[in-house]
């Protein structure tokens, strides 16, 4: 339950005690509120009062008169649009006139109630301003909770690029001073090393332009008939010189025609990501098998490996950003941590689902459905 | 006191910073002794007692440097720990290490930025040394 606190400024304590008692036991509340809102009523006679209230216990809402004793309303306006800029005012007065009306609301009112007015003119009024305090507040917690994600992950982006750029100084360092020796075949170890971080670099960086193309929306999209079976066979093809290193075999499954409304780039981040991991991730001479199917108005997508696996504890950070499974077995598999949370943030963009089951030292299983009829994002 | 006596622990994921950091030391004269993360090094000062740990961090988790930290005090409690950050990183994430209050939950001996110059480190190591219970 939150209060707002209101204040009325009118030299007539008939008004006052008015607003007070219409107000006292009103509530508002709406379903997409979490909490019913209250008000507290205070009251100033005049506009000095008014600002020194407003000075020492700022109000939400301020209910104006324009015809007061000393300075009148629109200076107390003015006041409040140059010093609280988060407060709303809404005139009140019987000297209505479209001049006035007009005047108020260029200086910044946001309302306008001729005197004489009802109870439930007053109630219809604040009623409207509450939902939208409520909304201006919600997106200020949300601009505040945006910017703390993005600080993380500047934080933690930072990180990733400077723990290989120093590894490399320092093997340059060792380099200059000779530090191993006068061979420089006995370089090719810490030489070696640095090509892999370069190599980690550059992944991390066209995984953040993926990234960047995902979240910012502007992005041109074109929206085709997409081949899924054959953006499977690009993918497959691509990490297939790999996969032969690795020793792992890969099959695709699906019956023809498998089209879906996309955008065809989008979907070729969603497979190059899977069937990467399940390489990656695999054992020598493991399988890895992508199946795609059509079912009740829905495409799913299946990459199963008889890989690693993942454990309980990780499976459920494994979607977010620069999150990679860092235990005995992963130590030498490379990557940039970002490759799932921007399968997922593109599945999102779908109004599709991922989900993955796995089982330790057997495999892991991803499946994703996007719904055909759904417009995408 | 000779650092030849000494062993060093080093504890850090980023395998190459491992290699450099423990070149480093030896160069200084010391022996040591190495872990890639919080579990590996909770498995070695189970077999071995070093003189000095330099722990990073954000190994496995976020906090690894800091339960580690703990684990080891609990263990060999006059052990002295210098902790490796990377500071800009961690300060956004976890603790704000910074501030004294957090330092003394933490434990830690010594924090020093990854990438501190090595007279600094070595003068670090020196002065944390003859703490060390045995000697």
């Amino acid at each position: 339950m939150s209060i707002l606190k209101i204040l009325v400024v009118d030299d007539e304590p008939g008004i006052r005690g008015g607003v007070t008692r219409i107000l006292r036991n009103f509530r508002v509340d709406y379903p997409f509120m979490e909490e019913a809102i209250e008000f507290e009523v205070m009251e100033a006679p005049s506009g000095e009062a008014g600002i020194a209230i407003i000075e020492e216990n700022p109000p939400d809402i301020v209910l104006l008169d324009n015809k007061l004793p000393g300075i009148q309303g629109i200076e107390v306006l003015d006041y409040i649009k140059k010093k609280k800029k988060e407060i709303i005012v809404v005139m009140i007065t019987s000297y209505a006139s479209l001049e006035l009306a007009v005047k108020a609301t260029s200086d910044g009112a946001y309302d306008f109630i001729p005197k004489p007015f009802t109870p439930q003119e007053l109630k219809s009024s604040i009623e409207n301003i509450t939902k939208r305090v409520f909304l201006k507040k919600m997106t200020n917690k949300l601009q505040d909770a945006g910017k703390q994600i993005r600080f993380t992950f500047l934080s933690i982006l930072s990180h990733e690029l400077k723990a290989p750029l120093n590894a490399i100084e320092g093997y340059l360092k060792m380099t200059k001073e000779r530090q191993l020796g006068p061979n420089l075949s006995d370089y090719d170890g810490i030489i070696d090393r640095s090509l892999d971080r370069i190599r980690g670099m550059r992944n991390l960086i066209l995984d953040l332009l993926d990234l960047t193309r995902v979240e910012s929306g502007k992005a041109k999209r074109n929206i085709t008939d997409v081949d899924l079976l054959k953006v499977a066979r690009a993918a497959i093809d691509t990490m297939r010189p790999y996969a032969i290193q690795r020793e792992v075999s890969i099959v695709l499954q699906g019956d023809a025609p498998l089209v879906l409304p996309a955008d065809q780039e989008e979907i070729e981040i969603v497979f190059n990501n899977l069937i990467s991991n399940a390489i990656k991730y695999n054992k020598e001479g493991g399988t890895v098998t992508c199946t795609i199917q059509k079912k009740e108005g829905h495409m799913r997508i299946q990459v199963e490996d008889s890989g690693i696996g993942i454990g309980q504890n990780d499976i459920e950070n494994i979607f977010d950003d620069f999150v990679r499974i860092k235990n005995e077995e992963t130590k030498n598999i490379s990557g940039s941590g970002l490759g799932l949370s921007i399968v997922k943030k593109l599945v999102d963009h779908y109004s599709g689902k991922i989900e993955v089951t796995s089982t330790p030292g057997q495999g892991s299983t991803f499946r994703i459905t996007f719904p055909i009829n759904t417009p995408c994002l | 006191m000779k650092p030849g006596n000494s062993t060093i622990l080093i504890v850090d994921d980023d395998q190459d910073y491992l290699f450099q950091l423990q070149e480093k030391i030896r160069r200084f004269g010391f022996k040591t002794i190495t872990a890639d993360g919080q579990r590996e090094a909770e498995l070695l000062i189970e077999k071995v007692k070093p003189d000095l740990a330099i722990v990073d961090l954000m190994m496995e988790k976020e906090d690894s440097g800091f339960i580690l930290c703990y684990k080891i005090k609990k263990k060999y409690p006059g052990l002295p720990i210098i902790i490796a950050t990377g500071v800009a990183a961690e300060t956004g994430i976890a603790f704000d290490i910074q501030d004294e209050s957090n330092r003394k939950w933490i434990k830690a001996d010594s924090f020093l930025e990854k990438g501190v110059r090595s007279e600094i480190l070595k003068e670090e190591i020196f002065r944390l040394l003859p703490l060390s219970p045995d000697e």
